[in-house]
């Protein structure tokens, strides 16, 4: 006796908009539980959990300031897995943006004019696509498999940050210490309102626009998607291969160097030896909880930074430990994998084996 | 605009504050940032000791709160932020990468205390603090010198910033006063906290032949693989004899207690003022565990060495001391300003390393 996934002939639309918001309930009462059976009072966990850190205008700013990269790299990344390229490496397009961006405020810090700062973003952009640029050519050019060498060239991106703001980039002025200069006034984007909220947040609400603008009402959107699902189609209508895997990678590079650099100047305002909590991974997570939807990427962003912000939130109020707060987070990606799997798939229960066996098993 | 906006910032904020100050019987609410989990039984385990005293210390008129595992980049100053707006009225932050955004909440919350460790920016309402964990070290290295047979110790080094480097030389400045030609063996892990990488880097370091372990690093996975294998070590941070009763000689203990409650009080008195503390063995930052695993006459000569160390007769960054390079450091009777300490980035003659850059 064993159990199979077997696939679903068709699936339930309303059950895939549904999904998230079951998982989140299954989240919320398994994690009730749990908190109870570590002696805390689940109503006040969950309050510290998920509704606190919307109660107050600091902690709600604090939440858009996390879940902004987050959705301007997964924003992109929703492009170029659509169009069936897996670029895993956005937390090195990120770095490699956070340090070209940051080029003017550290090399050039003299020069405050008004055009410093739009030079950084495309400076930022720049160096992102540059750093995505290297999957994308091997790709094309070797067929090599691009999941390997974007993510190995993340941790090329980190120790080249690392040797900038440990060596020639280092602030002259403090004391051998590995970090950079802080940034002037000049070179700090704009803040909103009266806390650390940043221009970092316009630019992915405009890149969402622009991404659900392309994929919904353009060619190039439907380019992507055919692409994406039936390369053979796609090409007998004209696309071209290539072009499209150059694409997809220069615009996640751009959307993810852009994020570094608004990090580093809106968020951190000088280089340090860590810029990103691992915001280019979080960011796959992201793009598919929101179904790759440019507008489910705003609410899957807003729902991860919650659990982050929320999770510091519970540590304060009940003493909560940071390791509960991790098996949290992780539950709720657990279960909303595990609706989405079965909205595809259906669980049978086979009695007897079947005669064919081998791949049939392994299946 | 930008200045009408920071305008209204500034009005919130200072109704924020005045609601916000405790009256006399409120307890003190007192606030920690640590950069591992509490868990880790190095670094942060031990501030969180120190808290722990302070509670103790102070029964119900202290309040205690922290935050663990916070990275050293953008979340940390949303965690400390956190820490000043819900109340707290002293807030310690206990790792370098804290210092600027210690800094910049401390700017916004004037009535607030910051205390930051091993940082040098300093305000009106932030002091720093840090421990000469370098004249543990000095005493660690003698040790080694006089144990050791292969004449050679594995050191396993978190990042090469100017506090490990300054480990690794006062390491070899104890060992050379025993044997001169003692030799390191160093691997950088790059990382504070990581207890596979230590274990990794301090096997790798055992096959190459070395009979000593040393870490500045935080957990005590190179110390059990020095007991798995039979050599002999030093714990980091805490006493860790429990992780290793056979190999550990001695632990650098950090012991924030005293510190802290003598912090807290000053807050209390509305003494409290910001500046530095950098104090060793003689204020009791520093401790050296028991000596165990050890010849009786080394033991005693190790003590011996803590006791000058404490009372001042023995400097361990004193001339003559060359520099790798083969320049002078310092002159016969020179010794190291704090400033040349605290900016340390070259190895002393001796080290076989190359110091990445």
């Amino acid at each position: 006796m064993r159990l199979e996934l077997e696939k679903r002939s068709e699936h339930s639309a309303l059950m895939t908009v549904l999904s998230p918001v079951v998982a989140l309930g299954l989240t919320v009462v398994a994690g009730g539980i749990l908190f109870a059976a570590m002696g805390y009072n689940p109503g006040e966990a969950l309050y510290a959990f998920f509704i606190e850190p919307l109660t107050n205008q600091w902690s709600i700013e604090e939440l858009l300031v996390k879940a902004g990269p987050l959705i301007l790299i997964a924003v992109g990344l929703s492009v170029c897995f659509l169009s069936n390229n897996w670029n895993i490496g956005a937390e090195g397009q990120f770095t490699i943006g956070a340090l070209a961006g940051s080029m003017i405020p550290i090399l050039f810090h003299e020069y405050t004019g008004p055009m410093a700062m739009p030079l950084m973003v495309l400076m930022g952009a720049l160096g992102g696509m540059v750093w995505a640029s290297v999957p994308a050519f091997l790709k094309t050019r070797f067929g090599t498999n691009e999941i390997l060498t974007s993510l190995m060239l993340v941790y090329v991106a980190q120790f080249l940050l690392d040797y900038l703001v440990r060596g020639p980039w280092r602030d002259p002025d403090g004391f051998n210490f590995p970090e950079s200069r802080i940034f002037d006034d000049a070179h700090t984007l704009m803040t909103l309102g009266d806390g650390r909220l940043h221009l970092g947040f316009v630019f992915a609400l405009v890149a969402v626009f622009v991404i659900w603008f392309m994929l919904s009402q353009t060619l190039k959107g439907f380019e992507i998607k055919v692409m994406g699902e039936t390369p053979r189609a796609g090409r007998f209508a004209g696309f071209s291969h290539r072009g499209i895997v150059w694409f997809g990678f220069m615009v996640s590079g751009a959307f993810a160097g852009i994020a570094g650099m608004a990090e580093v100047s809106g968020s951190i305002g000088q280089l340090t030896p860590v810029i990103s909590p691992g915001y280019g991974f979080t960011a796959i997570i992201v793009a598919f909880l929101g179904r790759l939807n440019p507008i489910g990427i705003v609410f899957a962003g807003l729902l991860l930074a919650l659990s982050y912000i929320g999770g510091e939130s519970a540590q304060v109020a009940l003493g909560l430990s940071d390791k509960i707060t991790r098996v949290f987070q992780g539950m709720l990606l657990f279960f909303v994998l595990a609706c989405d799997t079965l909205i595809l798939y259906r669980i049978r229960l086979i009695k007897s084996a079947p005669k064919a066996g081998g791949a049939h098993e392994r299946a | 605009m930008r200045k009408l906006l920071s305008l209204a910032a500034t009005a919130t904020l200072a109704l924020g504050l005045t609601a916000g100050i405790a009256s006399a019987e409120d307890p003190l609410k007192v606030g920690f940032i640590y950069v591992g989990p509490v868990s880790d039984h190095g670094w942060s385990y031990q501030h969180d000791q120190g808290r722990l005293a302070i509670e103790e210390h102070f029964g119900d008129k202290v309040e205690t709160t922290f935050i663990e595992s916070v990275s050293e980049g953008p979340d940390a100053e949303r965690a400390i932020e956190r820490l000043a707006r819900s109340g707290h009225d002293l807030i310690f932050t206990t790792s370098f990468g804290y210092m600027n955004p210690t800094v910049k909440v401390a700017k916004r919350f004037p009535d607030v205390k910051f205390e930051h460790a091993t940082g040098y920016k300093q305000a009106e309402n932030v002091a720093t603090y840090g421990a000469r964990f370098y004249e543990g070290r000095y005493i660690i290295g003698q040790i080694a010198a006089k144990v050791s047979e292969t004449g050679t110790a594995g050191y396993i080094g978190s990042f090469p910033i100017p506090e490990v480097v300054r480990g690794i030389n006062a390491f070899m400045l104890g060992a050379q006063s025993v044997d001169p030609d003692f030799k390191v063996k160093i691997v950088w892990v790059n990382s504070w906290y990581d207890p596979g990488r230590e274990a990794d880097a301090a096997k790798a370091l055992v096959d190459q032949g070395v009979d000593i372990m040393v870490q500045h690093t935080d957990s005590p996975a190179p110390l059990q693989v020095a007991e798995e294998r039979g050599i002999k070590g030093f714990g980091q941070a805490s006493d860790m004899i429990k992780f290793a009763p056979n190999a550990q000689m001695t632990a650098i203990v950090d012991d924030w207690s005293e510190y802290y409650i003598a912090r807290v009080q000053a807050v209390m008195d509305g003494t409290w003022e910001g500046g530095d503390t950098w104090g060793g063995l003689d204020q009791k930052l520093v401790h050296i565990a028991p000596f165990t695993n050890l010849p009786e006459e080394v033991a005693a000569e190790a003590a011996a060495t803590t006791e000058a160390i404490r009372k001042g007769e023995l400097v361990p960054f004193s001339g003559p001391i060359t520099k790798q390079d083969g320049s002078v450091f310092l002159e016969e009777g020179q010794q190291a300003t704090d400033e040349q300490l605290l900016g340390m980035n070259f190895y002393i003659k001796g080290v076989d390393d190359q110091l990445p850059k």
